[in-house]
């Protein structure tokens, strides 16, 4: 997924993040280049199974440790993070194994979906054409976060960068796709929101029943396929998981 | 095998232990017990592990009643708790016989705790018995509801302790933030000179703080990207009230953060009642993580903390079965234990 950002990547910084936690990040804003070093550099400490670190997950352009202080101090967790960011280039490095591509079937627009025109007008597109621009390319799992399982998408194309609404939609149902700033949030719950409302899909990304509960992986890809009211339901009402296929990414 | 019977209970009645661990990195946060150190206080009342699950009441009521004799304790917020209509004193533990009705209301505010020996042994979900409400992990307990109690291995009750006081407010300390310069020297001394009290709005995910003036909002943090939160990180969302996020709160997000509050200081804004005054204070990074190593070791201490209770000799009906001679001391324990 190629990125229309060609700025030189900001240094990492690591800072503290409460009084366990380490965070480094590779941007303040975000780009194809700073989600892959976040990516990179989170499995890295994984596979270095540094003692004292307890859990990482990244965010869209940052690492994050949490700490146990009883065999841990920031200041030898520094320099362990700082040999390590030094000896490569995360901004190029490749990103982690294992991952996978989803094609998961969506319906745009219609009453499942109300807010389809209004940001495709934002976007200065027709709705035809926004689904069709929604729908070109595999999406990367930039982060995981905020709700279990629930990925943020990118990075769309530049016209795609429409703000948030100023109001919240009261509640959009599990399974949303929204769209706002070059990115799509695809809901794990039925939450308020600022993000507009374009695709509905039948995806549960929670399943705290199962023993893998979570679909998505951060790195892994999706892409929407859109598929008319009528096979939507019919999707629904016959697939448990939402029509997705997924394929390995190498 | 022994089990509750809850007849009937209030909103904002779950089951909770410590939480999940290890899930960050799949949007879903640790969640557990509002007041942690509730359940470190029951777990040491009744003398086993702290990561066994209890009844958590927020600013409720629960009655109840267990199938066979059972040991409780009552810790966090403290209620009106009678057993058969009979009062039991809080931060304490009891027996509870078959059949009787426990009944728990008049919380003044905050989070109450009902532990019982052997733990309660609901659902496990992903490592943890722990309703996670805003993730969608179980639900609020009703009445009507059964769970197993597990094997208890003790046998002591009447047993108390001196809580930590948390229940009044008071100066939660800070660590600063990635952001936390973002708000300017003015705001932030502003902050710390101010204030808060909790706003009735307050959940398992977080609390939102009032006060007097204006609001601490800066236009710098309107644009940060979201990134990695944790439970005590005060968001500053657009109205310019603080919000603290707690145990329950979601994994990222992109409101700029002025302050974390640390771990150990978090039961006394949980705990705070309405009304109650709090004040914020930056403390550096390595005093924060010095007073949390100690408060882990305080905690892991309790049990040595809690002593029998004293009873009016009158009450006791089961006085003969009470050894009264051991325990004696010189007179000058204290005293000497200090130096």
């Amino acid at each position: 997924m190629a990125s229309a950002h060609s700025e030189a990547p900001e240094p990492p910084r690591i800072s503290t993040l409460g009084v366990d936690g380490m965070r480094v990040s590779f941007g303040s804003t975000l780009s194809e280049a700073a989600n892959r070093a976040a990516l990179s550099f989170r499995a890295a400490i994984e596979a270095e199974g540094l003692m004292g670190v307890e859990e990482t997950a990244t965010s869209l352009t940052s690492a994050y440790l949490r700490l146990d202080l009883d065999h841990a101090d920031h200041d030898s967790l520094r320099a362990k993070i700082e040999t390590l960011l030094g000896s490569r280039d995360w901004y190029a490095a490749p990103l982690p194994q294992g991952r996978k591509l989803w094609r998961v079937p969506a319906v745009f627009g219609t009453d499942l979906a109300p807010q389809l025109e209004e940001a495709a007008k934002l976007a200065g597109l027709s709705p035809d054409a926004a689904i069709t621009a929604l729908c070109a390319a595999p999406l990367r799992v930039q982060t995981i976060g905020f709700a279990p399982g629930q990925p943020y998408l990118g990075e769309l194309p530049r016209e795609w960068d429409i703000p948030r609404q100023t109001g919240l939609t009261a509640h959009v149902p599990e399974g949303a796709v929204a769209v706002a700033i070059r990115q799509m949030v695809l809901f794990s719950v039925s939450t308020p929101t600022g993000w507009r409302h374009v695709g509905q899909t039948a995806l549960r990304l929670f399943n705290p029943d199962k023993p893998d509960p979570f679909i998505l992986r951060p790195g892994d890809e999706v892409q929407f396929q859109p598929v008319t009211r009528e096979e939507f339901e019919n999707i629904r009402t016959r697939d448990a998981d939402g029509g997705a296929v997924s394929e390995r990414l190498g | 095998m022994a089990e509750i019977i809850l007849h009937r209970t209030g909103p904002g009645v779950t089951l909770q232990d410590m939480g999940r661990k290890g899930y960050l990195a799949q949007g879903l946060s640790r969640g557990g017990a509002a007041d942690i150190l509730a359940l470190a206080e029951g777990a040491a009342l009744l003398q086993q592990d702290a990561d066994l699950a209890a009844i958590e009441i927020a600013g409720s009521f629960v009655s109840l009643e267990v199938t066979a004799p059972a040991r409780i304790a009552l810790t966090g917020a403290p209620m009106r708790a009678l057993c058969d209509g009979a009062a039991l004193a809080w931060h304490a533990s009891h027996a509870l016989p078959a059949g009787a009705q426990l009944e728990l209301s008049g919380s003044a505010g905050g989070y109450s705790y009902v532990h019982f020996g052997g733990g309660i042994e609901g659902d496990d979900m992903l490592g943890s018995r722990s309703a996670h409400l805003a993730a969608g992990i179980g639900q609020m307990l009703e009445g009507g509801g059964k769970f197993p109690i597990g094997a208890d291995r003790g046998s002591r009750v009447g047993m108390t302790f001196a809580p930590l006081p948390r229940f009044d407010g008071g100066v939660l300390r800070l660590v600063e933030t990635p952001q936390t310069h973002l708000f300017g020297q003015d705001v932030l001394e502003r902050f710390t000179a101010t204030p808060f009290s909790k706003d009735a709005r307050g959940n398992r995910m977080g609390q939102r703080l009032v006060s007097e003036g204006a609001g601490f909002e800066t236009a710098a943090g309107l644009t940060i990207l979201s990134e990695s939160i944790v439970p005590g990180d005060i968001q500053v969302t657009g109205d310019g009230a603080p919000f603290v996020l707690l145990s329950e709160c979601q994994t990222t997000g992109g409101y700029p953060r002025i302050g974390t509050v640390l771990p150990c200081d978090l039961p006394r804004l949980v705990q705070a009642r309405a009304g109650a005054e709090l004040r914020f204070c930056f403390i550096p990074l390595d005093e924060a993580v010095a007073l949390e190593r100690a408060e882990a070791k305080r905690r892991a201490g309790l049990r040595s903390a809690a002593y029998p209770m004293i009873r009016d000799p009158h009450d006791m009906a089961d006085l003969l079965a009470y050894q009264l001679i051991s325990g004696v001391t010189r007179g000058d324990d204290l005293e000497r234990s200090a130096s």
